[in-house]
């Protein structure tokens, strides 16, 4: 089970390195959203604070919607994703794999970025933690519930409006308690709530979102 | 022993085909005739999992194969019309990970054995996307050489784009398979290339 997860994870690992534009898009579309909020609102320092947590959490949610398209559409495009279905191995360990791998070069990749554009908005200390802290959490959630929603959307046409309209409602309540924890630390208060319940929705995502997945790929290649 | 209890399919509201029946002792080769969309690829699909009929059941020795999950899949290569290439990879990636897939963990030197029975010695590291179509098929068909061992081989259309060469190796191996007690499905529109393949061979003709 953990060998064919890993299998995958490598594979979609190569993957990725062998099209860096892929996962270089991503993060270049963070960098880019983060950026103009400034230019458009003023840098007025307090204010640039003060709606930091907000931005850096909507432009990373934005970039991990950007990336679902592309987690299931080209194995399902080549066929690959018939032969994992028919694999040796559990489906459910093939998604599982898949999602990680996406984790890997979407969610860890905006984790260890966000810090420096949290620096262009001002956040201080306390604050740049709580954002790498409930990211690491957030981003393995959106995966998650981004996977069944790539797979909903597998072979329908206009699959990119359609996939947004699924999954942005479920990003919700991660994108309020993730800005939230962020907001906490900048005020001085206490945030470890805003983490706990981030790291309540990883555990429940991990259990439900890959089985869903399964039942959706199922139905995607009947 | 692959079995078929009165398989029916129904694509888009129309039957294409109702009550088939048939079972396949080890060493057996199937093959699928018919008109284009009489239900041939439908039917391959069915056998091994990816569709479910709408009625009727598949059986793997005397037990429903859709019950059996991976015990059943396990056991079977399926090579569709869609050959699970990936551009970005070589042909020794592709079928590194194709082979890690169906449960296997080959070996370096079984890889490039594979490839080169294919006829793709010397192309093992060029990424696929360089390759012509002729050559991505081969890449694909290296499954077969290098999975022996897997009893249960479901081929739709293995011929299909192949020069006349890769036809002897791909019918070479499909015989291969059949003397060591494997069974075959396939589809093929070159009726002749199998002729000779198989001590038995049962011919299945859909939508007549």
């Amino acid at each position: 089970m953990f060998a064919s997860i890993a299998g995958i994870i490598e594979r979609d690992l190569r993957l990725a390195f062998r099209r860096k534009g892929d996962v270089a898009q991503v993060l270049v579309f963070f960098v880019i959203v983060a950026s103009l909020f400034p230019l458009g609102t003023g840098a007025e320092p307090n204010q640039l604070r003060a709606m930091g947590p907000g931005v850096l959490w909507v432009a990373a949610l934005l970039a991990a919607l950007l990336s679902l398209g592309r987690l299931f559409a080209a194995d399902y495009a080549d066929g690959s994703l018939e032969q994992m279905l028919i694999g040796a191995h559990p489906l459910v360990a093939t998604v599982a794999g898949k999602t990680i791998a996406h984790w890997l070069t979407t969610g860890l990749p905006l984790t260890l970025l966000a810090p420096l554009i949290g620096l262009q908005y001002g956040l201080p200390g306390p604050a740049l933690g709580a954002l790498v802290a409930s990211l690491a959490l957030g981003t393995p959630v959106l995966s998650l519930i981004g996977a069944v929603g790539s797979a909903l959307t597998l072979g329908t046409r206009g699959a990119a409006v359609l996939l947004a309209l699924l999954v942005l409602p479920l990003y919700v309540p991660v994108l309020v308690f993730g800005a939230g924890a962020v907001g906490a630390a900048l005020a001085g208060l206490p945030h470890a709530a805003h983490l706990s319940l981030l790291g309540a929705f990883l555990a429940f995502s991990a259990v439900f979102a890959p089985w869903a997945t399964c039942a959706a790929l199922r139905i995607a290649l009947d | 022993m692959l079995q078929a209890e009165s398989l029916a399919c129904e694509r888009g509201g129309r039957l294409l085909f109702k009550s088939l029946e048939f079972a396949l002792a080890p060493g057996t080769l199937l093959r699928v005739a018919g008109p284009n969309g009489a239900g041939k690829t439908s039917l391959l699909r069915i056998l091994c999992g990816l569709a479910r009929p709408a009625a009727g059941r598949v059986l793997w020795s005397g037990e429903n194969a859709h019950a059996l999950g991976e015990e059943y899949t396990r056991r079977l290569l399926y090579l569709g019309h869609l050959s699970a290439i990936k551009e970005d990879l070589s042909p020794r990636e592709n079928l590194r990970f194709a082979l890690r897939l169906a449960g296997q963990a080959p070996q370096a030197a079984a890889l490039d054995g594979a490839l080169a029975r294919l006829g793709l010695a010397g192309r093992e590291d060029v990424p696929a996307r360089y390759l012509s179509q002729g050559q991505k098929r081969r890449a694909a068909l290296a499954r077969l050489a290098a999975a022996q061992a897997l009893p249960l081989w479901i081929l739709d259309e293995p011929l299909a784009a192949l020069d006349a060469d890769a036809i002897a190796t791909v019918t070479a191996l499909v015989s291969g398979h059949l003397a060591g007690g494997g069974i075959a499905v396939l589809t093929t529109h070159q009726e002749i290339a199998f002729a000779s393949a198989a001590a038995s061979t049962v011919r299945l003709v859909l939508g007549s």
